[in-house]
């Protein structure tokens, strides 16, 4: 058993599909995904832009400030004559707010749905397994109420149209989307020398404070160690300042509220870099010396960052660990580094690196699947284009242990087995395999379906497993809860 | 035609080894106290300056008033503790709690996942040791007292070692049919990876029974649900609990209150739930580092270095209730100008209170902190 067309199929695509299997080389199925890969399925193209949902979160906030302003003005009317607030007034305003917070949460949902889906039927599983690995790499959470009616947006926008660009490309579009800029606190953090900053702090407020306003070095810091450099790789806490105050002024226009929001050019929910919340001045980051340049200062870092060999090393890591090992082959490594450092960061060409390296083709089911990657392939295995039904879509993945979307911290989900192979999660699957095989499994014959999609690695104790079990649909949950089905 | 196992006659099934393996359990379960460990770690830095604010520092105000609440309740001359942990400030008053400031592990940079890499493992750096110190405090116990537990799906860091750890995580999908996990056990026997995790798997689904509508989404549920996991003779006595959402780098104070009052709940119904082995029970909570002396620009603090940590219990014996050596908030006092410096290791802290709890020899445990 050499595995090959397995290893393409699970390994590197999401899964063996019975309508579209492997036909000849499996290399050559992979490379030929590049040309019919699909950046906006009509799925994804429906949903809500990120400026759309900017404004819908904008227009929430608006509404929901007013209304508690409007609240205080009752309470306050209430106390100077006497009476009680009138407890109807406060319940005919309230369902227009969570109304609105709904819409904002649903397009969560949708999302979510949108990427199943893709997911699915795609018939470039390689190059969508990609989106899914860089949303990751440059990870938000949806579990932050600024970034839910956000978070898909920032797949289909920032991720999908450059997953076959330059990482360069896909860096800048990840870093400066208002999900990031707004999960990582970018859109707070104001230079402390900046013309805001100054103004602010010489006003003083009726009751005698001073308004706080200054540097928040969240995105910055991640920035190195999440997204480029990687941590541990020489950058000093003094880089991370100097970098954070390059990126002032980056923020969305309109967010906030209030002076600071009207104040700022541009429609709202756009994304501006705001001169006046800069701080200004030269910075010095890793030894190098960025001249005032408004935006292209921090930009100018960027490029740089993407350039870095230590950025190389860091992604060549993270891929090898992905497609080859949890402990991922020196070689393989070193491989994949030369090929985005002499390409400039172009991604295609580490991709062909990684398709043709040696190292991901020794062993099958050397990779413990995730949640997500064992959902999507146990649904592509009894054929589905999509989950049955909105909100199971996300709860299953939630209950799975691997809500989408929701990594619940900036490094993303981890990429070991040790993080996903444990008890609870086991029997989870189970669980949600039996779930499948009620929806589906009568209908279909898992003798026959265990032979077409692993041909090249299903064990004969599971074949023989199958075939005893006491119905079809034990015998497809038993083809999906199997040990060979449970990695990738 | 298939004959149908109970789950509970399945486990008996599962092999002699497991019907062997009960007798001296329940033998040493006459003879030793049962005694019990809880890790509560709180995932993303939590801010001991906020949570155990020292009020008799004279920098304090100076450096964060828009952080540190006023009406903390006094622990001692120098220490006070936040509002919102309202039933442990009671423990405290009852000698059931105990406080450590200006803690840290020997890491010193400010990145979450290494930090909490090296509070899991208590090595001297990041990914240094594959095993967690509870892990490695388990073959110290007796059997029965060794048999551990985490409320995640998979065996988080410190808990890994070279006994075998339980992973209980909620959730609400439909039981699996009796044909289905009988014949998984048959495929599984093979598979060294997974035979041990089902072995496991089927034994804590049947412990957990009918509190499986609980969600656990609050700190009142986990609590609740955690007691219920360590009660009954065959129960968990060693448990870790994940806490997260302590990165407060903006509008801390109003954050910090929500946090604070889920882990006073958990705590309030972790008590309640264990009944009289409360006085057998040792809680250790704490984070991998502490958040800037300094309140930032957005009204939240930023990753730092020593934090505090809390340890509760119904026979912590005596002793002070706040242990430090305060190193003071001056300018020049700071970790490199910014953050509380350290000045007691975390693994002091817990060699103690674990030889204590368990009466071991220290030196033993302290083995397990590296020193």
């Amino acid at each position: 058993m050499t595995g090959k067309v397995s290893i393409a199929q699970d390994r590197f695509g999401l899964g063996a599909r019975p309508d579209q299997l492997v036909e000849g080389d499996p290399q050559e199925w992979l490379l030929a995904q590049f040309g019919r890969y699909d950046p906006a399925p009509a799925m994804i193209a429906a949903e809500p832009s990120s400026k759309k949902m900017l404004g819908r979160l904008i227009a929430y906030r608006i509404e929901r400030g007013e209304m508690r302003r409007a609240a205080q003005r009752r309470q306050r009317e209430a106390m100077e004559t006497g009476a009680m607030a009138s407890g109807e007034d406060a319940m005919m305003e309230e369902p227009a707010s969570n109304q609105s917070r709904r819409q904002l949460h649903t397009s969560y949902a949708t999302g979510a749905a949108a990427r199943v889906s893709s997911a699915l039927s795609t018939d470039a599983p390689f190059v969508e397994r990609m989106v899914h690995f860089w949303a990751n790499h440059f990870a938000v959470s949806a579990d932050k109420g600024t970034v839910t009616p956000l978070v898909a947006s920032y797949e289909f926008e920032a991720i999908r149209p450059h997953v076959l660009g330059s990482f360069r490309d896909m860096l800048q579009a990840a870093v400066l989307h208002p999900a990031m800029l707004n999960y990582l606190d970018q859109t707070q953090s104001i230079g402390p020398g900046s013309q805001m900053a100054v103004r602010v702090a010489n006003r003083v407020r009726r009751n005698g404070t001073r308004r706080e306003i200054g540097l928040n070095e969240n995105l910055a810091r991640e920035i190195m160690e999440l997204h480029t450099l990687g941590v541990r790789s020489g950058y000093t806490q003094n880089d991370v300042t100097e970098f954070a105050r390059a990126l002032t002024g980056w923020t969305i226009a309109g967010f906030g509220g209030g002076r600071n929001a009207r104040n700022q050019n541009g429609e709202p929910g756009e994304i501006v870099f705001n001169t006046r919340l800069h701080e200004p001045g030269a910075r010095t980051i890793l030894g190098k010396r960025y001249a005032e340049d408004g935006r292209r200062q921090s930009l100018a870092v960027l490029d740089d960052l993407a350039k870095s060999p230590a950025t190389a090393r860091f992604v060549a890591t993270k891929l090898a660990r992905h497609f080859a090992a949890d402990e991922p082959p020196a070689s393989m490594i070193a491989r994949l580094e030369q090929a985005y450092l002499q390409s400039d960061g172009d991604l295609p060409t580490v991709y062909r690196a990684l398709i043709t390296s040696s190292e991901p083709w020794t062993e099958a089911n050397a990779k413990f699947r995730n949640p997500w990657d064992w959902t999507i392939a146990s649904l592509r295995a009894v054929g589905l284009d999509r989950m049955p039904g909105r909100r199971a879509a996300l709860n299953a993945f939630t209950q799975l242990g691997q809500p989408v979307w929701r990594p619940g911290s900036p490094a993303g989900f981890a990429d070991l087995a040790s993080e996903w192979a444990g008890p609870g999660a086991l029997i989870a699957r189970v669980e949600y395999a039996q779930q499948i095989a009620r929806r589906v499994g009568n209908d279909m014959d898992a003798r026959q379906l265990a032979q077409n999609l692993m041909a090249d690695k299903l064990n004969p104790e599971t074949m023989q497993a199958i075939r005893r079990a006491e119905s079809p649909g034990t015998g497809l949950a038993l083809m999906i809860a199997s040990p060979e089905f449970m990695r990738r | 035609m298939t004959i149908a196992l109970s789950r509970r006659r399945l486990l008996g099934a599962a092999g002699l080894a497991g019907a062997s393996m009960a007798l001296p359990g329940m033998a040493f379960a006459q003879a030793a106290t049962a005694k019990r460990l809880v890790f509560v770690i709180q995932r993303g830095a939590a801010d001991g300056l906020a949570i155990m604010p020292p009020m008799g520092d004279p920098d304090l105000m100076r450096l964060r008033a828009g952080l540190t609440e006023t009406e903390a309740t006094p622990l001692d001359s120098m220490f006070a503790l936040h509002p919102s942990l309202g039933v442990v400030s009671k423990m405290f008053a009852n000698g059931e709690a105990r406080g450590y400031h200006a803690i840290a592990t020997d890491y010193r940079n400010r990145s979450h996942f290494d930090g909490q890499n090296v509070l899991e493992s208590a090595a001297s750096r990041p990914y240094e040791l594959p095993t967690g110190w509870m892990g490695r405090l388990l073959p110290l116990l007796s059997p029965d007292d060794a048999r551990a537990l985490a409320m995640v799906p998979a065996v988080p860091l410190a808990l890994r070692g070279e006994m075998t750890v339980s992973t209980y995580a909620n959730n609400r999908l439909p039981d699996a049919s009796e044909d289905l996990m009988q014949r998984l056990t048959m495929l599984y026997e093979a598979d060294t990876e997974l035979a041990p995790l089902w072995t496991e798997a089927v034994k804590t689904k049947e412990m957990a029974g009918d509190i499986g509508g609980n969600n656990g989404r609050n700190g009142g549920e986990l609590g609740k649900l955690a007691a219920a996991l360590m009660n009954g003779p065959e129960a968990a006595r060693v448990m870790m609990i994940e806490t997260g959402g302590w990165d407060t780098h903006s509008a801390q104070k109003r954050r910090l209150s929500q946090q604070l009052n889920g882990l006073d709940t958990l705590i309030s119904e972790l008590k309640l739930g264990l009944g009289d082995a409360w006085s057998e029970t040792l809680v250790i909570v704490a984070t991998e580092f502490g958040r800037t002396a300094a309140i930032n620009g957005t009204g939240g603090s930023d990753h730092g270095t020593a934090s505090a940590a809390l340890v509760l219990g119904g026979n912590l014996g005596p002793g002070p209730k706040v242990i430090a050596n305060w190193p003071g908030l001056a300018a020049d006092k700071l970790y490199q100008g910014r953050d509380l410096a350290p000045t007691m290791h975390f693994g002091e802290m817990a060699t103690a209170e674990l030889s204590r709890h368990y009466r071991l020899d220290a030196a033993k445990v302290s083995a397990i902190f590296g020193a």
